[in-house]
């Protein structure tokens, strides 16, 4: 009987921790997609420099007050540039860096196909 | 005909390889940001340094003043070089300077200004950094010039002897 009270409030503080859990999960989500700017080949995630730890705090405090993830990006991308986001948008600089996959996917296509073609013939 | 193709494709393919790299390693690798020139400045709401009274930005800044914030701690090197090109410029009456304690402890603080002298009208402690990410800084030490509540100029890391004339020719 004791032992069941025990796992009974186990289970209870476990309960309590699910939020916080969740909320962790976003920040984890939102700051693996944020370059450090200030280190090199790092996510903010993964760095522990003044910079980044900020960057954290502040990405808390944004969740807190109920932002969404792409409002933090915004408010990111408007104090410091594109360049901190992992994902770019699709614009006249970066036109290339997007069509480059589907041009090599047609070319390796058009390779098969051709090799394809010439086999059965 | 099936090699001819072949090596069209991997000429194509190599030029394409080349011309990208003979791009990107012309290009220089250190970041430079162009946003936050002539961009409004943040509001926040910080504690003023020494006293446990908070202030709002909207009480700090003033239309037709020039204001230089300087972010700065008592643990960065780089703050030293400057501090005397800080200390110049308050003693010209077109610029109010105001400090950004960045993530220091007050004790030592007080020490660093005790030692070198205080340039600084009014001084807000950042514990966290977010006040610094609010203006859209990196680090310490940085610096930006307001102009009608504008950032007409920003300075990544230590203020020079150039920077410091072009501060200068700015506010006269």
């Amino acid at each position: 009987m004791k032992f069941l009270k025990y796992l009974f409030i186990i289970f209870f503080l476990f309960s309590f921790n699910y939020s916080k859990a969740e909320n962790n999960n976003l920040q984890n989500k939102i700051t693996k997609n944020l370059r450090c700017l200030i280190c090199q080949g790092q996510s903010i995630y993964d760095s522990d420099s003044e910079f980044a730890n900020s960057i954290k705090i502040l990405v808390d405090q944004k969740i807190n007050e109920g932002q969404t993830e792409n409002q933090i990006y915004e408010y990111l991308k408007d104090k410091y540039g594109e360049w901190i986001l992992y994902d770019p948008k699709f614009s006249k600089n970066t036109y290339f860096l997007w069509l480059l996959p589907i041009l090599i996917f047609i070319i390796g296509g058009a390779i098969l196909s051709k090799l394809f073609i010439i086999k059965k013939s | 005909m099936k090699t001819n193709f072949l090596s069209k494709i991997l000429i194509v393919f190599f030029g394409v390889v080349f011309f990208i790299f003979y791009k990107g390693l012309n290009n220089s690798n250190i970041y430079v940001p162009k946003v936050n020139i002539d961009k409004n400045i943040p509001s926040f709401t910080a504690k003023i340094f020494n006293s446990s009274t908070k202030i709002k930005s909207e009480e700090i800044f003033n239309n037709n003043q020039f204001y230089l914030v300087n972010i700065w701690a008592s643990w960065c090197i780089p703050c030293r070089e400057e501090h005397s090109f800080l200390l110049d410029l308050s003693k010209n009456k077109n610029v109010i300077i105001i400090g950004i304690n960045y993530k220091d402890k007050i004790q030592n603080a007080k020490f660093f200004l005790g030692e070198f002298k205080n340039p600084y009208k009014i001084i807000i402690r950042d514990t966290d950094g977010t006040i610094s990410i609010d203006w859209g800084a990196y680090g310490v030490p940085e610096t930006f010039l307001i102009s009608n509540k504008k950032i007409i100029k920003r300075i990544t890391g230590p203020i020079n002897i150039d920077s410091f004339s072009e501060i200068k020719e700015i506010i006269q």
